[in-house]
Formats: structure tokens, sequence, C-alpha cells
């Protein structure tokens, strides 16, 4: 009886959004009574940073600063369009949209400053930190907080714009049936280093160490945060997450929460995380998705790690220690790697 | 029936009347109003519900009502001092220690609870303090840093 070794990689190439075509979301953008600015949304942010994300992109988009966007998202009786948060789609989809609508806002925002500064729209710049100036001369300037005002109460003009996401339905050729699924993919490797107990089934984790290809990282401290918990999130279903985990009968089974496993602040194991930035060709700023992508990778390769180390294939999930066991009676014991 | 049950809330003295049976975690978010303290499981599982009674980290879903008369309840709901923030909330928002954030006054009760008492834990005491919390989202990693940030900061402070 013994400790085995192992290691495990797999790779993923990982659609953003639902695929086939459609997909939309939409966003609404209007400048406020404070010259500030609210961007409209009916989607969830579950924690990820919808909100965060989705105000950066306006801001930058507009060119105000960060702290002069709000976001006031999920609420459908006051929000417009949007399919959901899932499939990694949030700031892809929801951030083009976005992107849309504060460059309508912006067309308007620079024709009042215009007026104001009596030039045209097309020599105007924002500088990024609340104000509009004419390009090379920064003292004919205007504060955006008084084009709000401007546009309001002398001009007549709705600082305002409209925003949507929708990804044209790919034909299918009758011939070999290809398509074009999606238009825009992320990329990852995962590799897990795991020690099998051939006496007890149990699978520890020891190590991890990825690579995620995620177009532009648009807020690295929450990207960093989605692929740390993420992969947990995998592991879970990998080695703990059923609801029926005993054996032999189900009714021997889990009856409530208590006997519903999930790794515990004890489990976890030290994880090396790379991101490489590609930009995307369509994604706002670059951007791609990653929420499902950093879980989906962890399974395969804990299986392949759990193969690696006694030379075992546990085809159902999660890979419980009494699979574990049993794939080991059937194989007639432990066979690591070098032994094969 | 009810049961008057008085006690102390975050320094604050609290009467409350409470469904005989009925558990901490019920009367502080329903009769008491103190929404700080999250129910994930009802059943001493997930650790949501932290809280400290008398300094001690307890699961307020298993902790009878009525038998917190007279002592001391801290929530989440106490740990800031006016405008200023605990230390560990200050932590957990720097090393992004949240996701949803459901489990996150638990994590912080318990983990007041360690500094409380050990103001210079290790990891392993900190892995062992938060061990009846579980978190979906963030891989426990970054709150883990978060504790270990405040300790340390702590130290800073008193140096």
């Amino acid at each position: 009886m013994a400790k085995h070794r192992g290691r495990g990689v797999a790779t993923i190439n990982y659609p953003i959004g639902m695929n086939l075509g459609g997909d939309p979301s939409q966003a609404l953008v209007h400048s406020n009574p404070t010259g500030k600015f609210t961007v409209t949304l009916s989607s969830i942010d579950l924690g990820q940073g919808m909100k965060s994300v989705t105000r950066q992109i306006c801001a930058e988009t507009l060119g105000v600063p960060v702290e002069d966007v709000f976001v006031d998202t999920a609420d459908s009786d006051t929000g417009p369009h949007c399919m959901g948060s899932f499939a990694s789609r949030g700031t892809h989809r929801v951030g083009n949209a976005v992107m849309m609508a504060a460059r309508e806002a912006r067309a308007v925002m620079m024709e009042a400053a215009a007026e104001e500064l009596e030039v045209d729209p097309a020599d105007l710049e924002t500088d990024g930190r609340g104000a509009i100036h004419v390009k090379g001369a920064p003292h004919r300037s205007i504060a955006v907080r008084d084009v709000a005002i401007a546009a309001q109460f002398r001009q007549g003009r709705t600082i305002a714009g409209r925003g949507i996401f929708l990804v044209p339905l790919s034909d299918v050729d009758a011939e070999t049936g290809e398509m074009t699924p999606a238009t825009c993919y992320a990329h990852a490797c995962f590799i897990v280093e795991v020690e099998v107990d051939d006496e007890t089934g149990d699978v520890a984790v020891l190590k991890m160490t990825s690579a995620y290809e995620l177009g532009r990282a648009l807020n690295p401290k929450l990207v960093e945060q989605q692929l740390v918990g993420g992969s947990w999130m995998g592991m879970s279903h990998a080695l703990y997450e059923t609801p029926e985990p005993y054996y032999p009968d189900t009714r021997e089974g889990p009856r409530d929460f208590n006997e519903y496993l999930m790794p515990g602040p004890g489990d976890i194991c030290p994880h090396d995380v790379a991101v490489l930035e590609r930009p995307a060709s369509d994604g706002p700023f670059g951007a791609k998705g990653l929420g499902e992508m950093c879980a989906n990778p962890v399974l395969p390769a804990v299986a392949n790690a759990i193969f690696n180390a006694v030379g075992v294939r546990v085809n159902e999930l999660p890979i419980t220690p009494e699979k574990v066991l049993r794939a080991l009676k059937a194989r007639g014991g432990a066979v690591p790697a070098r032994a094969r | 029936m009810k049961t008057p049950v008085q006690f102390r809330l975050n320094g604050e003295d609290v009467a409350a009347f409470a469904e005989s049976g009925a558990n901490l975690l019920d009367v502080l978010r329903e009769v008491v109003g103190d929404l700080s303290v999250k129910g994930g499981c009802w059943q001493g599982s997930c650790g949501a519900c932290t809280v400290l009674i008398d300094g001690a980290p307890r699961l307020s879903c298993l902790t009878l009502a009525e038998s917190i008369a007279g002592r001391s309840i801290e929530t989440a709901a106490g740990l800031r001092r006016g405008a200023e923030l605990h230390p560990l909330q200050i932590a957990f928002m720097e090393r992004f220690a949240a996701q949803c954030g459901y489990c996150t006054s638990g994590m912080l009760m318990a983990a007041k609870a360690l500094l409380d008492r050990n103001p210079s834990p290790t990891r392993e005491d900190v892995v062992e303090a938060l061990g009846g919390n579980i978190c979906r989202c963030t891989g426990y990693e970054p709150i883990i840093q978060a504790v270990l940030d405040a300790a340390s900061g702590d130290r800073r402070r008193r140096a």
C-alpha cells in the first residue's frame, strides 16, 4: 500500500457566449444631472465583476474618469434586454453593447461641447479627467459637467447612447456541415499534480500550474480572482461534488447539505497562474471571457493525473475514493506510469 | 410561544421576543434585523452564519436563541468603528477575498475570533480557524492571505 504521485495536463479551446448566432445583450448610457454618466443594463453581477468591467469600458469609451460612471443593473423592470450572466459572455457581449452605447453618447457629448466652444467636433478630444479641449490647445477647454448642463438647458440635446451586440447567424455549408459557431475563443492549458493513496482511494491535489489566453485582461485583479477561484470550482466538480457519493445504494446517499462535499480551506494547494494577453478582434478593448474556462480543464487534467499516478481511468465524475478503489481493484492494483 | 431574550449585540443592549426553540440566526436576521449574518445551510455545515458569542466563534444556526440571554454577540455589522473599517475588512477588500460575498460575514467573524486570541497566526492557524467555513468562489487563498495581512498590519500598528 502506497501513495503514488502523478501529473495530468488538459488544454481547452473555449467559445465565448452561446453559439450559432444570436446571444444578444443591450446597454443604455446617459448623462446625469451631475454631469456624470449611468450605464443601464439587465446583466447580473454575481460578484465576478461585471459592474466594474462595464464601468471601465464605458469610462474609457466616453473619455471620462471611471469615478464618473455608475452602473445600474440587474433589474429587468428598468433595464434593456440581456440574455444573462453565463457562458463567459458578460465582458464580451455586454462589454461590446456598452462600448457601442458609450460611443453614441460620446458623439453627442462632443457635438454639444463643440457648440459651446464654437469649433468642429472633430477638433475636440477628451482628457480622461473630466474635460474636453481643442486638440493641441488644452486651454480651450470645457468641463464635461458644463457640457451636460449646456445640453440640458441651452441646446436641448440628450447625451445618451444605445448599444447592442448580436452575433450574426452562421450559414451551414450543405456539403460539409461546416459553419462558424462562435466568433471568439479563449484558450488555456492546465497542469495538476496529485497524490493517490491506493489503500483509501483518496486523491490529494499537490500543485496546479496554468496558463490562460483570454484576450485583454481589462481588470487584472478580477481576472486573477476568477482564475484562482474558478480552478477550485473545477476541482470541486472533479473530486468532490455529487448528490450520490456513496455506494452501493442511493438509500445510503446524502439527505442534505451536510453530506454534499466541497473543498475547504485545508484542501487547497499552490497554484501558479500565467495570463497571456492577445487582444480579440471583436472583443471590447480586445477582451474575451474566462468565467467557465477556468473550471473546465481541471476535470480532464485530474483524470489524467490519476491515470498517470496509478494507471486507472475513471470516466465518471466526481472521481471519489470509492471509484478509484473499484478501478484499482479491477486493474489488479496501482500501476504507476513508470511501471507501464 | 414567545420568550423574551436580552443580550448585547455589537456592544448595544438588545431585547427581543424569540419564538421558543428559534435559532439565533433567524432571531438576529428576522427579529433584530441584523442582515449581516447570513444563513447558508441552517444545519452547521457551511459556516456562513458564524458569529462571536462572548468572543468565541459559534454557528448561529445551531445556537438556541434563548441560550444567549445575558451574553455578548458580535456580528460583521459591528466590525467597523464609525467610518473606519476593521483591518480584516480592509484586507479582504485589498486581497479581493470576496466574489459573491455570501460567505464573507462568516469568514470575517471566524478570522476575528482567531486574531483576537492570536494576533500572530501562522498560515496553518488561519487554515484551521477557517476550516468550518465554505467558500464557493475564491478558492480560499485570497481569504487566507487577507487574514494574514490583517494580522501583520496589526503588528505593524502596534510596533
